[in-house]
């Protein structure tokens, strides 16, 4: 008989569970949407892509193990937010010193070289990934994302969102003076 | 003044809702005639109420009275009528009030219709409902004022989410809300059988119409935002396995295992606990769509009022009302006395299958959807449960339920012969057999599932069609003895045979649409052509057009076919003005046996436009069966015993056991 009451009480354990899963899940404010960075604190993928610019050397994982930081940023000229974002990659590059690679994303080269010309050219290599092949290894949900490699090749940021001052600031310089 | 003269009447109608939950029970308790008399009295007036204030904040709406804050946030004077008077329900605080809109009229419904009711039993519902009005009336009240004024009153109000202007959604709301909240009846039912420790068939008879007018219109209102996002998403899918999809199947599910073995309670006087159980679950499982949907726990694409401090106000009221119920059934239940005594194979031991399958089906659905909360949570890992999961969870249980759905009806109650009933079914089965053959074999040799799913759609519909002619002796007496004979079936059974067979149909073009379309995506230049699915398609031309609150282009795709003009398609690229948003509106063809549908994606005439077309055989079957499903349960709650001055029900009891 006893057990069999502790039958009845299961439907309210159940509810007990299910609401603490629910209240965790509001007070911890996480955001659903957000998928997450599995890449950051892993060797970063492989980088393979032919130059944007004809005569430049293609880029290669090489260009990731030059024994300092650098930055891979995947953009594209018809994604506003990376026009919002590109003033700041151009001061990065001028006044910081960072090196960045960019990779022009499911965009025809000869429409970001264009949009490179004319806004100004922030990095030190630039590919194209015209079928977006190689962001799939790079975990690639849109454009612009930006990935932070340290000098052993190791991803230690990554935005899933056009980089602002803010994030310059905080987390992104710091991070790269102590590992220089 | 009329927004203030109903947020006063809300106020009001909070302090009736007070009054209506406390006073009945104690008059429940004291056997005092005159308290339990006022449940029904305060039940009409919180109603009347709240009709009053419901009818202040259309009237805000329709006359865009820009001077209150909601109808500055979704509305727009531009709108046409039919979106001003859906806008009112169209965002959260006046979704919250066609909440409390609905709860209040089942609550008049009780009162009026619940005569035949004793008037314990009806004080302690009432109360119970109330308890469940304060709640809401409070949640809007404290947090989500609709009448919050405005000064300086805008000149022109933010507009309505396009996606949401459109007739289908405009009821969408409304029969889903019918449908959860019909459910707190059934609640407030199944607590004051465990006050009072009686579960019996006069109660289950007393339940039945309401638990199966809140079914019927549950089961429209899916179907309604099935086609809606069907036909406006452009995506040519009808199910998506979305988390606020989900979120209405699952009361669905645990109604639909209510309302068959509350059949085994009324006529059986078995299976008290657990139908009081599920009958607290569908309306707990209609709550907690709503945290789901509001709280922002979960994304999904139809999400459109989040905001996670209301989500707390949710949940503590799902943990009240869901906490509070199942620890009541915890301490009561277990002194429900089962009655009657029957073999596994029996109707009883066919009932009891079905409850089993639909609620694995109900837990399956709510694993999927809850299980990346619980993973992320945990491990931190980030997961999406698609159709990959419940294709090969939900669909296999699916089939084992149509398997047997069948049967059921064919087996006697207490103890019964399987064989017997499978012989008398042996020609569905057959059909069933060589359709599924002849869909493997003669539309895709790859889709095994779907064929599989087909025969089972033929097995439904035949299956269900034998039975009720079985009942008449079709074919086997005098036409005019089948005649008497069908006169005589109630309509209950016909109800069943309707919505069986139904589902039937909703399997049949849910297959057609998922497994043998096809879908053609390219870019049209004016005057291209293109072979789509045996048709010849060219698009003739693109025109601007001009709407009440939008600009729009419009294509006109000419279909021949074998050379003979067959149809125009006209999708549209709608850029509703206020919002500067673009939507996308689909042009179909529909001949109750296949859509053939388009939809037009941007370009110019340099470029081309980009088109999607999609032939989707059997899909008007899904929408047609789901409404047919809920036609066979209006059919079924106008049985002559669920209606008021009824016969009796010692009556009834000898009628049910035959």
């Amino acid at each position: 008989m006893k057990s069999n009451r502790l039958l009845y009480l299961l439907p309210l354990l159940t509810l007990a569970i299910l609401a603490g899963f629910f209240g965790w899940s509001l007070l911890s404010g996480r955001d659903p949407a957000s998928i997450g960075s599995p890449l950051v604190g892993r060797p970063a993928p492989r980088l393979e892509a032919p130059a944007l610019f004809p005569g430049k050397p293609a880029l290669t994982d090489a260009l990731l193990r030059t024994g300092k930081p650098v930055l891979v940023n995947f953009f594209a000229s018809w994604c506003t937010p990376c026009l919002a974002e590109h003033p700041l990659l151009e001061r990065l590059a001028s006044r910081d010193g960072v090196t960045i690679i960019g990779i022009a994303w499911k965009n025809k080269p000869e429409e970001a070289r264009a949009w490179l010309e004319r806004l100004g050219n922030p990095f030190a290599a630039v590919g194209y990934d015209l079928d977006g092949k190689m962001a799939l290894d790079w975990g690639l949900s849109g454009v612009p994302e930006t990935f932070l490699i340290d000098a052993k090749g190791i991803v230690r940021l990554h935005f899933r969102a056009p980089i602002l001052e803010k994030d310059v600031n905080e987390r992104l310089l710091p991070l790269l003076k102590a590992g220089s | 003044m009329l927004p203030e003269l109903g947020h006063f009447a809300l106020i009001l109608a909070l302090a009736v809702a007070l009054v209506q939950a406390t006073l009945p029970l104690v008059g429940a308790a004291r056997g005092d005639i005159r308290l339990m008399a006022l449940g029904r009295t305060a039940a009409l007036t919180q109603a009347f109420l709240i009709v009053l204030s419901f009818a202040a904040l259309m009237q805000a709406y329709v006359t865009s009275d820009f001077s209150v804050a909601t109808v500055v946030a979704n509305s727009h004077s531009a709108k046409p009528l039919l979106y001003k008077i859906s806008g009112v329900w169209g965002n959260h605080e006046g979704s919250m009030m066609l909440w409390v809109l609905i709860l209040a009229l089942f609550g008049a419904a009780v009162a009026l219709f619940g005569e035949t009711l004793p008037d314990g039993l009806r004080a302690r519902v009432l109360a119970f409902q109330a308890w469940i009005g304060v709640g809401f009336l409070a949640f809007i009240l404290f947090t989500s004022n609709p009448f919050l004024r405005l000064s300086p009153a805008p000149l022109d109000g933010n507009g309505m989410n396009p996606l949401l202007q459109d007739p289908g959604l405009a009821f969408h709301p409304p029969l889903l809300y019918l449908g959860y909240v019909g459910f707190s009846v059934t609640y407030a039912f199944a607590l004051a059988a465990l006050l009072e420790g009686r579960v019996d068939a006069a109660w289950a008879r007393w339940v039945r119409p309401w638990t199966l007018a809140a079914w019927c219109f549950l089961t429209l209102g899916i179907a309604l935002g099935s086609w809606w996002s069907y036909y406006i998403l452009g995506w040519g899918g009808f199910w998506f396995w979305d988390p606020v999809e989900n979120a209405s199947l699952m009361p669905w599910l645990a109604g639909t295992a209510l309302l068959h073995s509350a059949i085994v309670v009324e006529k059986r006087d078995a299976l008290k606990s657990w139908t009081v159980l599920l009958a607290i679950l569908a309306f707990s499982l209609s709550l907690l769509g709503t945290f789901l949907v509001r709280s922002g726990v979960l994304t999904s694409v139809h999400a459109f009022a989040q905001d996670p401090a209301r989500g707390m106000f949710i949940l503590g009221f799902l943990l009240a009302v869901t906490g509070g119920a199942l620890a009541l059934y915890a301490w009561r239940a277990p002194s429900l006395q089962g009655g009657g005594l029957f073999q596994p194979i029996s109707r009883e031991g066919g009932l009891i299958l079905n409850n089993l399958l639909l609620c694995t089906l109900c837990a399956t659905v709510l694993l999927g959807t809850l299980y990346p909360l619980f993973l992320d949570l945990v491990s931190g890992a980030k997961v999406s449960v698609g159709p990959p999961f419940f294709n090969a969870t939900f669909v296999p249980i699916s089939f084992a339920l149509f398997a047997a759905l069948c049967v059921g009806p064919y087996l006697g109650w207490k103890r019964a012969e399987l064989w017997p009933a499978l012989v008398k079914l042996r020609t569905a089965f057959a059909v069933s057999v060589i359709a599924m053959i002849l869909a493997a074999v003669l539309i895709d040799r790859r889709a095994t599932l779907a064929a599989v799913a087909f025969g089972f759609g033929v097995w439904l519909i035949l299956g269900s069609l034998y039975e009720l002619a079985d009942r008449v002796k079709l074919g086997r007496v005098s036409w005019s003895e089948t005649k008497r004979r069908l006169r005589a079936t109630p309509r209950a059974s016909f109800g069943m045979t309707i919505s069986h067979a139904a589902l039937g149909v909703v399997v049949l073009g849910a297959v057609g649409t998922a497994a043998w379309n096809a879908e053609l995506i390219r870019t049209f230049r004016i005057g291209d052509r293109a072979d789509f699915a045996g048709w010849q398609v060219t698009l003739a031309k693109v025109v601007p057009v001009r709407g009440p609150n939008y600009e729009a282009e419009r294509a006109e795709i000419v279909v021949t076919l074998d050379g003979k003009p067959y149809t125009v398609l006209t999708p549209e690229r709608r850029l509703f003005l206020v919002q500067r948003r673009e939507v996308a509106e689909t042009s179909i063809h529909s001949n109750l046996l296949r859509d053939l549908y388009a939809t037009l994606g941007e370009g110019d005439v340099q470029k081309g436009w980009t088109v999607r077309l999609y032939y989707n055989p059997l899909a008007p079957w899904i929408w047609l069966g789901a409404a047919l499903c809920a036609l066979g349960g209006f059919v079924s709650l106008s049985d002559r015993r669920l209606r008021v001055g009824a016969p009796k029900r010692s009556r009834v009891i000898v009628q049910a056991a035959e």
